[in-house]
């Protein structure tokens, strides 16, 4: 067991004993180490004035750069990696990075109290050389707030600075990633003790459970964008969070001809694109969930396992039928996700154990799948309601439907009467209507500052209706509509 | 050409603010033995403090003091005007989130802590939440009520030929601004209290803190380098947090930070007031205002603060380019228990301007007409057609050509008949097309805050370091203040350098506000370096033999005659010819007076203009929508720095079209607030940029005035242009229903807001206007009647 956490600040090696384990990264940039460059704006994962960038080994012998919100990071999370802070982006003679200078440049910072975040989602993308177009340059910065400028000149500046060529050469990477062997975090099991908190990130799936067995009081950290706040926001005290990040069980994705499986430890970012790839309608989805630095750390297993009545993955999952794979020291278990959440916040996780994988099964070519997200802001918000349709049709009736809704019950939650109303249905907006109505009915939705029971109810039947809409029978009408809309909606 | 005026030079913090390197008040390195001070909140709207129990506080790890009203040395109030802002509410608090004591511990942890444990006893009394609750009772109002009235606004709109009736309700908006509220305060010998402070108001937070610490003004300085993020909410309320940690320090004889989480800077510190607008409007068949009446409710919060200024220019606001002959502004200025609402960028102004902009709209739909037919025709004419109705000839109006050369720019005509056919064929997505002009009056409306001082020393390297008494919030303030004064000296602007904004260098200065902050401080600055131009000039033409009126500074260097030398040099022979290099400098604004009996004067001394045209797209099954262009034409006279003030009105814009979107300020039930964080208060992000953005600054704009260089403020009055976001979006709704009938939208529009107001087309049911029956004359038939026409 290894009590330290080792990682590279910038370009020096540091050690720490005794690290408090819910101690954040921002606390200790601005407190311990003096690196007052990064800033606290909400302490939420929310306003993106905290970036910092962790450099990691991608396992393919490159290095993989991740823009994440400092102030909900516990430090143990920076063990084996690079942080990297607005400070250390500058060149050896103190000169400023060609991000940085593009802000200047294009008169992209006004206050400033937003900019070192933005230079450090930039950054980031500079570093793993990217060079996206407008929405992904949008997309990458959907989590950074800037009350002064407006935006337009942050994103000449990104333009600007995104269009050069030649970035960190091969040589540069080799060194890093030796320099990130050389910290040597592989080889024992990390366990921190600090300020009466502790920590462990067991590295197998039956060190893990044998943990959680030991320690009926232990709390599973995945990536800490919920847990963070409990900390930052409510100050709870969590005295042992044992950390999946490291179980290399859960930290894989696996597709067959059946099925893509998602381990229980993925990140969002880690599993988009094999995601996106299962049907067009889900890409757009993940990337409305938080914001790039959130799916960086926040993991599909978190969402689930958090058990939000509006977290955007249940909706989803539960229309596609998806089944969750729990393990602890008794073995595994399979549940379908639609029996997993019990209540308001409860799931079928028992104690000592851990959801292990989400086992999606990969849609049929004549599926019609439609996710929704309805929410204030379009970017980096909490859905009022999400939805997922996936129906079948054959010669205009509804074949089969699933439906499944986050937002208007205590749960994320199916839709069994509106699709036993649809089931047979003709497909056309007078063979919906039952169906509307059944949402209408089953359904009892709270009112908050996201929205009112009314209008949660309006839009669940509504969704329904725009799902109709945008799914016309023949499937080659469908997809140039998708195409269309997709056109009307960004143009 | 100069290379100092009309010069897009970066920020002077640019390269800082990139590299991280720009020091706010958190990142200033911690003096020795510094305490950290946390805020008690009240958990009840309106109840009698009955038992305040903070024994548990007192012995919790950490804790080094405690204080609440009564530990006050001095005055228990920070009111800026007017009494009735207490810094610890003392037997009766009346809002939910005021402060009721507050801690001082050796961590902010240990702080925030110690200050769970208090056992306050509250006995609620009957607390209003609700504006309309407000309005409704007559005692309920923290300011009385003021009445601005020209002509014969009842006979005229009786006697028109068409009257609609309706309300309007507008919500408040949090500044949001990206660095929390935050201050440090120092003690030092003989009662000096040295404070760093986020705030707009640095000799406000002297004279206030004094006043608490009952020590003389010459006692305390406050010190503001920047601010990340101001917009109005740092012009009173930066006083809590200073006067707390101020008052703890000298208590605990040991420096104090207080530095609020967001949550409870939201909770704590006021907000733009929301508004209810009534009107009552006559107009003719052409859509021509024959008379019109408002009633503008303002919701003040629990207190006065700066809500009396801020309702004033709401009512001088209301005419906007518009010539209204005969008009009825009744302001009421309401209480309710909520926190008090504060200066916001446009500090009442927009709120005004939203009235008529949506009564514009809703004639227009009465009309059957292009909404800019009707803005056209109303807009203010040569004499006597160009007089407010506080009495001010409008002399300097550009809006007629500015909007038709944005109009022709941004091909208004062809894209109203784009949209129109994109409807037709459109179900279930509609879009949306609004042109909204703006006029908005520059000066403080308390004629008394039109004054600035600054401080200009040359040193004998011949640079020069500046002082005024702006604050300096992200605006570019410094920048364009530094262009003048190098202008001034003939040298590159590189050679001026900007220090912190202090209170014992420049004494009694105003806020930086009301968009003024460069009118006034860079003219003041001009004035003394002219100063010492006209010493050195002295000095030179006396070596030059020439005489001084002869002796040209420009490029870094003194000429005079066929001779020359640098500015250094100068300098150097200043020193030692035993000449001053140190000058104050003064301005007061000219021209500008009111009458607060007869409430006409002339408040402002010119008015800046602009227009944005906004065209967005609505999903009438969810309510969402998106901006899909937006142009905007903005008049800065000739701009000191074409790229700040380009900055100044994208960014303007983009929070006024958030203030009227997606920023929703939520109360429940009990008078909690919870919207209080960004995950749940939602500001603009990236992505609700259009994607096509043209912003242009009026080419032909010129300050008719003798401001600064011709230029003109631009602080607040693009914050305006956002309102044509939120017509747009109305514009779209009302494509929804078959017979174009008027509809109500109040703002914020939400997702939510917008598929209620169009459910309520579907049904058809009701309007925001209510047409008022003419007996015989054409408005006596339903609107649709009048299809036909
Ligand atoms: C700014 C911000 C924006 C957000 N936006 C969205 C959004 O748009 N949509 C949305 O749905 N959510 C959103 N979230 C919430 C959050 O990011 C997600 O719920 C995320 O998926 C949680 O994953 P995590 O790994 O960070 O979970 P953690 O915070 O680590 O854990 C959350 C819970 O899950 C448990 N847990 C984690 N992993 C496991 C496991 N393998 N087995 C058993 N229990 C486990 C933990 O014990 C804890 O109870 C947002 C959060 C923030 C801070
Ligand atoms: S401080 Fe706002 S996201 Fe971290
Ligand atoms: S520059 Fe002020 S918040 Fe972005």
């Amino acid at each position: 067991m290894r009590a330290t956490i080792r990682f590279l600040l910038g370009a020096h090696a540091r050690e720490l004993p005794d690290v408090d384990p819910t101690r954040t990264v921002l606390q200790y940039l601005r407190e311990d180490e003096a690196l007052c460059g990064t800033k606290e704006g909400c302490a939420e994962g929310d306003c993106g004035a905290c970036t910092v960038t962790l450099a990691e080994r991608d396992g393919r012998g490159g290095i993989r750069y991740r823009a994440v919100n400092s102030c909900i990071m516990f430090m143990p999370a920076l063990d084996g990696r690079q942080l990297l802070a607005v400070e250390h982006l500058a060149d050896d003679c103190g000169g400023l990075h060609p991000v940085q200078q593009a802000m200047v440049d294009h008169h992209a910072s006004q206050c400033g109290f937003c900019t070192p975040g933005f230079v450090m989602s930039l950054a980031t993308l500079y570093m793993a050389g990217d060079n996206p177009g407008r929405d992904d340059t949008a997309d990458a910065l959907a989590g950074n707030l800037c009350r002064c400028t407006g935006y337009r000149p942050i994103l000449d500046a990104a333009r600007a600075a995104l269009a050069q060529p030649a970035r960190s050469g091969d040589e540069a990477t080799i060194s890093l990633r030796a320099r990130l062997d050389a910290l040597d975090t592989d080889s024992e099991t990390l366990a921190v003790e600090g300020a009466g908190r502790r920590y462990v990130a067991p590295r197998s799936l039956a060190e893990l459970t044998a943990i959680l067995t030991r320690e009926p009081s232990a709390l599973i950290l995945g990536g800490g964008t919920d847990i963070g706040l409990w900390v930052t926001k409510q100050h709870r005290d969590l005295p042992l969070t044992v950390a999946t990040e490291r179980v290399a069980e859960l930290r894989q994705v696996t597709d067959t001809d059946t099925h893509v499986t998602i381990g229980g430890a993925v990140t969002y970012a880690d599993a988009t694109a094999r995601l996106a790839a299962l049907h067009p309608a889900i890409g757009p989805l993940i990337r409305r969930i938080g914001s790039r630095q959130i799916r960086e750390r926040g993991t599909i297993g978190g969402n689930l396992a958090n058990a939000s009545p509006i977290g955007d993955m249940p909706p989803l999952l539960l229309a596609l039928d998806a089944v969750l794979i729990l393990a602890s020291a008794d073995g595994l278990r399979r549940v379908p996700v639609t029996e997993f959440f019990r209540s308001y916040r409860t799931t079928a996780l028992g104690p000592g154990e851990v959801l292990a994988a989400i086992e999606i099964p990969r849609p049929a070519a004549e599926l019609r799948l439609g996710v929704y997200k309805v929410s204030k802001r379009f970017d980096q918000d909490i859905s009022g309601v999400c939805a997922a349709f996936a129906v079948t049709l054959a010669e205009g009736r509804v074949q089969s439907a699933r439906i499944a809704f986050g937002g208007i019950a205590a749960t994320p939650a199916r839709a069994h009467a509106a699709e036993a109303a649809l089931n047979g249905a003709p497909w056309s907006a007078e063979g919906l209507r039952a169906a509307m109505d059944a949402i209408d009915d089953g359904f009892t939705p709270i009112s908050d500052m996201r929205a009112s029971a009314g209008y949660r109810k309006l839009v669940a039947r509504n969704l329904l209706l725009k799902f109709h809409l945008e799914n016309p029978a023949d499937l080659a009408d469908a997809i140039a509509l998708r195409l269309d809309l997709a056109e009307g909606m960004r143009a | 050409m100069s290379s100092n005026i009309g010069v897009s030079h970066p920020h002077d913090s640019a390269p800082l603010h990139a590299s991280g390197t720009a020091i706010y008040i958190d990142d200033m390195p911690e003096p020795r033995a510094l305490l950290h001070a946390y805020i008690g909140l009240s958990t009840e709207a309106h109840a009698r403090i009955v038992a305040r129990d903070l024994s548990a506080v007192r012995t919790a790890p950490g804790v080094v003091a405690v204080i609440a009203a009564e530990d006050v040395p001095g005055v228990n109030d920070i009111g800026p005007s007017l009494p009735g802002d207490p810094i610890f509410a003392d037997d009766v608090t009346e809002y939910h989130g005021q402060a009721l004591f507050a801690v001082a511990a050796t961590t902010r942890e240990a702080a925030r802590a110690a200050a769970a444990l208090a056992v306050i006893a509250y006995e609620p009394l009957p607390a209003i939440l609700t504006l309309d609750e407000a309005l409704a009772r007559e005692d309920a109002r923290v300011l009385p009520s003021r009445l601005i009235k020209r002509g014969e606004p009842e006979t005229a709109i009786a006697r028109a030929p068409h009257r609609l009736r309706g309300t309007l309700r507008i919500g408040g908006q949090d500044h949001f601004y990206l660095e929390g509220q935050i201050a440090v305060s120092q003690p030092g010998e003989q009662g000096d209290m040295l404070i760093f402070s986020s705030t707009q108001n640095p000799s406000e937070i002297q004279h206030l803190v004094a006043r608490a610490l009952a020590v003389p003004d010459h006692n305390v300085v406050c010190e503001t380098r920047r601010m990340g993020g101001g917009f109005g909410g740092k012009e009173s309320q930066a006083a809590i947090p200073a006067a707390i940690s101020a008052i703890l320090a000298a208590l605990t004889k040991r420096p104090v930070k207080l530095r609020l989480d967001r949550d409870d800077d939201m909770v704590l510190t006021g907000k733009r007031h929301p508004f209810r607008i009534d009107y009552d409007v006559g107009f003719d068949g052409s859509g021509r205002i024959e008379g019109i009446d408002f009633v503008l409710a303002g919701d003040c919060g629990f207190s006065p603060d700066l809500s009396g200024g801020i309702n004033d220019r709401a009512m001088m606001h209301v005419d906007n380019c518009y010539f209204l002959e005969n008009i009825s502004i009744l302001s009421h200025r309401c209480k309710t228990n909520t926190v008090s609402n504060t200066a916001f960028r446009g500090f009442g102004g927009p709120q005004g301007i939203m009235a008529i902009e949506y009564v514009m709209d809703e004639i227009a739909r009465h009309r059957r007409r292009d909404p800019l037919e009707i803005r056209r025709l109303n807009f203010y004419g040569d004499g006597p057609r160009n007089v407010t109705p506080y009495g001010m000839a409008v002399e300097d109006n550009v809006i007629g050509e500015l909007v038709e050369e944005l109009a022709r720019s941004a091909d208004y005509a062809e894209r109203l008949q784009e949209v129109a056919a994109f409807n037709e064929r459109s179900d279930w997505i509609k879009r949306g097309l609004a042109l909204v002009p703006v006029k908005f009056g520059i000066s403080f409306t308390a004629i008394h805050l039109n004054q600035a001082g600054a401080l200009v020393q040359l040193y004998t390297d011949g640079s020069v370091l500046l002082n005024h008494g702006g604050t300096e919030m992200g605006q570019g303030l410094f920048i364009k203040v530094a262009q003048v004064v190098a202008e001034e000296f003939g040298i590159p602007v590189e050679r001026v350098r900007v220090s912190a904004t202090n209170t014992s260098k420049v004494p009694n200065t105003s806020p930086t506000a009301a968009s003024a902050g460069t009118d006034l401080n860079a003219k003041a600055a001009q004035a003394a370096a002219h100063a010492i131009k006209q010493r050195l000039a002295h000095v030179a033409a006396g070596e030059f033999g020439v005489p001084p009126t002869a002796v040209i500074f420009a490029n870094g260097e003194v000429i005079g005659g066929r001779r020359r030398m640098r500015l250094a040099e100068l300098a150097k022979l200043a020193r030692m010819q035993r000449v001053s290099m140190s000058s104050t400098g003064f301005y007061a604004t000219p021209k500008i007076q009111f009458d607060p009996v007869s409430q006409t004067g002339r408040p402002f001394y010119y008015f800046a203009y602009g227009a944005a045209l906004a065209e967005v797209e609505v999903d009438g099954l969810t309510g969402e929508y998106r901006q899909r262009r937006v142009d905007i034409l903005h008049d800065c006279g000739k701009s000191l720095n074409p790229a700040i003030d380009l900055g100044q009105i994208e960014g303007g814009f983009v929070q006024g079209a958030g203030w009227l979107t997606t920023e929703e300020l939520w109360w429940d039930a009990s008078g909690q607030l919870r919207t209080h964080a960004p995950s749940t208060y939602k500001i603009p992000a990236i992505g609700d940029l259009p994607p096509i953005f043209n912003t242009r600054i009026y080419q032909s704009g010129r300050n008719r005035e003798n401001a600064i260089f011709r230029s003109k403020a631009v602080g607040e009055p693009p914050l305006n242009l956002g309102i044509a976001v939120f017509l747009a979006i109305k514009d779209a709704v009302m494509a929804f229903a078959a017979s174009r009938r008027p509809c109500s939208l109040d703002a914020p529009a939400t997702p939510e807001r917008v598929l209620m107001a169009i459910e309520r087309l579907r049904a058809g049911g009701a309007a925001s206007s209510d047409e008022v029956p003419v007996p015989g004359t054409a408005a006596g038939r339903p609107p649709d009647a009048e299809a036909a026409e």
